[in-house]
């Protein structure tokens, strides 16, 4: 999203702005639709973590700021949820569904093979920063089984050797977006 | 064969465009209402017998009618559109292909308890569902249905979505109403926290579910009689180890076995062994049980012992190792814990060793027992639902498939895999 805009690398670096103001913007349409400010909190962090790729401490003062809300607060929510990283991570997070009707269907051969492909384990990160591969609850979408995502796509059912295919025509898609 | 209706439209490729679903008679449901006082249209839920459909199966009218009528208070409507219980998917289902009538069922139900404003708490998971619903709730916008006047009359209502950020605890619905207010989604003490006296904002709420609202949809525009005469139609999600998985509607009270047949019945060569009947949080039925008729009252009976839940039966065949099963849903129940009370946070962690140790081989002859301890103390005594779902899974297993726990144990080894693989 915020490709011109300046990631830290180096620990200790001072980030002046941590947020554009496209996404403050966004944060603000957010509040106006609640009778109390801190409802929109959950999505005040995604609009944060989609442009900075992850809760970085200036990012999660800068939302703390916007709601009115102390840094320890934010962090404490933000904390619960799974889908908010406090760490780097890939381009696209992939999420394999473990649960049973994808453990019945086979979802152990897809992340077996998940992990030959991208040559990391459940939790990291390829070194190019592409993909971060993490499991997942269930998706709802037992009918699919086994499910994958791969950012906001949904893909099933998905077999070991078509593991590929997905994360090609996943690229695709996000190539014409 | 009662005529099938939650779905009828769920193929339509146009079904979520506005003229589409008003072409197919779509918020036919919210003009009748409207056309009525409130009550009327709470009686008239009432009359239908709808019974909650996220699990616990509380009928939705009499859960209105537990909001104050003073129209000086203020109320709000929430749809739990949270749906994460393990093999349970007919809310997403329902909310990517028929979205208007989510919309329509939140609309009725916000007249009938008297709310200005509704929301819709949905996973974030739902990346289609979202667009295909914030699309909807802007036709409805643009064509009257929400907003400052309802139809071109005096009553207004809008409608906003909320996000998850991915908690399956998020779903119990004070934990549901924690999380839309900004917070960790810990669920709440009842009381004195029932929604319908404090809800979100500490203001009496009405807390539905998606499906539940569709049917709310279709009462009002069809009535009460008419939905009853249909069978108390509902929605199961079937997945697993069946030829066609997928929604099914069917009238409540339908047979295990009859719905296993509407999805093309078990994999091709392979034989029923037991299957999750509402979601994992169900205890576990074994073949001997396929005719248990699927109903809220009659699963609960002694002689099945398991419930009905979220209605998402999951089938397993003969070639699914029990230990594995269960121990895949221990682990998920240790994951999703919030940690608020100790039965739950440290049961399961302690299932999930024992689980861990039987599966590599090295369980001892004294693991049953202790199985069996750890989920009787987590019985009753948890805070909330999260807790108590993980002991069916385990008495069940051990009450139909003790011999492949003792196997595991014994011979540190599966004698269900190998064979079946074989």
């Amino acid at each position: 999203m915020s490709t011109a805009r300046e990631r830290g690398t180096g620990t200790g670096e001072r980030h002046i702005v941590a947020l554009s103001e496209v996404a403050k913007t966004e944060i603000k349409r957010l509040i106006a639709q609640f009778p109390h400010r801190q409802s929109a909190l959950l999505g005040a962090l995604f609009v944060a973590q989609e442009e900075a790729g992850y809760l970085r401490p200036d990012v999660v003062t800068e939302v703390a700021d916007a709601l009115d809300l102390s840094t320890s607060e934010v962090t404490s929510v933000a904390s619960f949820y799974h889908l908010f990283h406090f760490e780097p991570v890939g381009r696209e997070v992939i999420q394999v569904c473990t649960n049973i009707a994808c453990m019945l269907n086979g979802c152990d051969r897809v992340l077996h093979r998940l992990r030959k492909h991208l040559g990391i384990e459940v939790g990291q990160t390829t070194p190019d920063g592409g993909y971060t591969l993490r499991t997942a609850e269930c998706l709802a979408a037992c009918e699919e089984a086994p499910v994958m995502m791969v950012g906001a796509g949904r893909y099933g059912p998905v077999t070991a050797d078509r593991v590929e295919d997905v994360l090609a025509r996943h690229e695709r898609e996000r190539g014409r977006q | 064969m009662p005529e099938s209706f939650l779905l009828k439209y769920i193929r339509e490729p146009d079904q979520g465009e506005y003229d589409a679903y008003v072409s197919r008679g779509g918020y036919d449901g919210l003009r009748k209402a409207l056309a009525v006082a409130p009550e009327q249209v709470t009686d008239e839920v009432d009359r239908s017998g709808l019974r909650g459909r996220g699990g616990a199966g509380f009928p939705t009218g009499r859960k209105w009618k537990f909001l104050p009528k003073d129209p000086a208070i203020t109320k709000y409507l929430v749809a739990n559109a949270d749906e994460g219980e393990p093999g349970t998917f007919k809310d997403r289902t329902l909310i990517e292909g028929d979205p208007h009538r989510l919309v329509e069922g939140i609309a009725i139900s916000s007249y009938a308890i008297g709310a200005r404003h509704a929301f819709i708490y949905l996973r974030r998971e739902f990346h289609k569902g979202r667009a295909i619903l914030e699309r909807a709730l802007a036709q409805a916008y643009a064509h009257g249905v929400l907003g400052e006047h309802v139809l071109g009359g005096g009553y207004a209502l809008d409608v906003v979505i909320a996000t998850g950020a991915g908690a399956y605890i998020a779903g119990e619905e004070t934990a549901l109403l924690e999380s839309l207010e900004g917070r960790r989604a810990m669920p709440r003490l009842k009381p004195p926290f029932y929604p319908a006296v404090k809800g979100l904002y500490m203001q009496p709420t009405a807390l539905n579910n998606v499906e539940t609202l569709c049917h709310v949809a279709w009462i009002l525009a069809r009535g009460a009689e008419w939905y009853k005469a249909q069978g108390s139609p509902i929605l199961i999600s079937v997945s697993g180890h069946v030829q066609r998985p997928g929604v099914y509607e069917v009238p409540l009270g339908t047979a295990i076995r009859d719905i296993i047949t509407l999805a093309g019945g078990v994999t091709a060569g392979r034989t029923f062994k037991a299957c999750f009947p509402g979601g994992s949080s169900s205890a576990i039925l074994s073949a001997a049980y396929l005719d248990t008729p699927m109903d809220y009252d009659l699963m609960k009976l002694d002689v099945y012992g398991s419930m009905l839940g979220s209605a998402g039966l999951v089938v397993m065949d003969d070639s699914t190792c029990m230990i594995e099963v269960v121990a895949r849903t221990v682990e998920f129940y240790r994951d999703e814990s919030c940690g608020k009370c100790t039965p739950c946070r440290e049961g399961t962690v302690w299932l999930g060793q024992v689980y861990d140790r039987i599966l590599h081989g090295q369980g001892a002859a004294a693991d049953i027992e202790l199985l069996q301890g750890i989920a009787r103390g987590m019985t009753g005594t948890c805070f909330c639902p999260l807790g108590e779902s993980v002991p069916p899974a385990i008495t069940s297993s051990m009450r139909f498939f003790r011999h492949e726990y003792e196997h595991h144990i014994r011979t540190g080894t599966c004698d269900v895999k190998p064979h079946a693989h074989a």
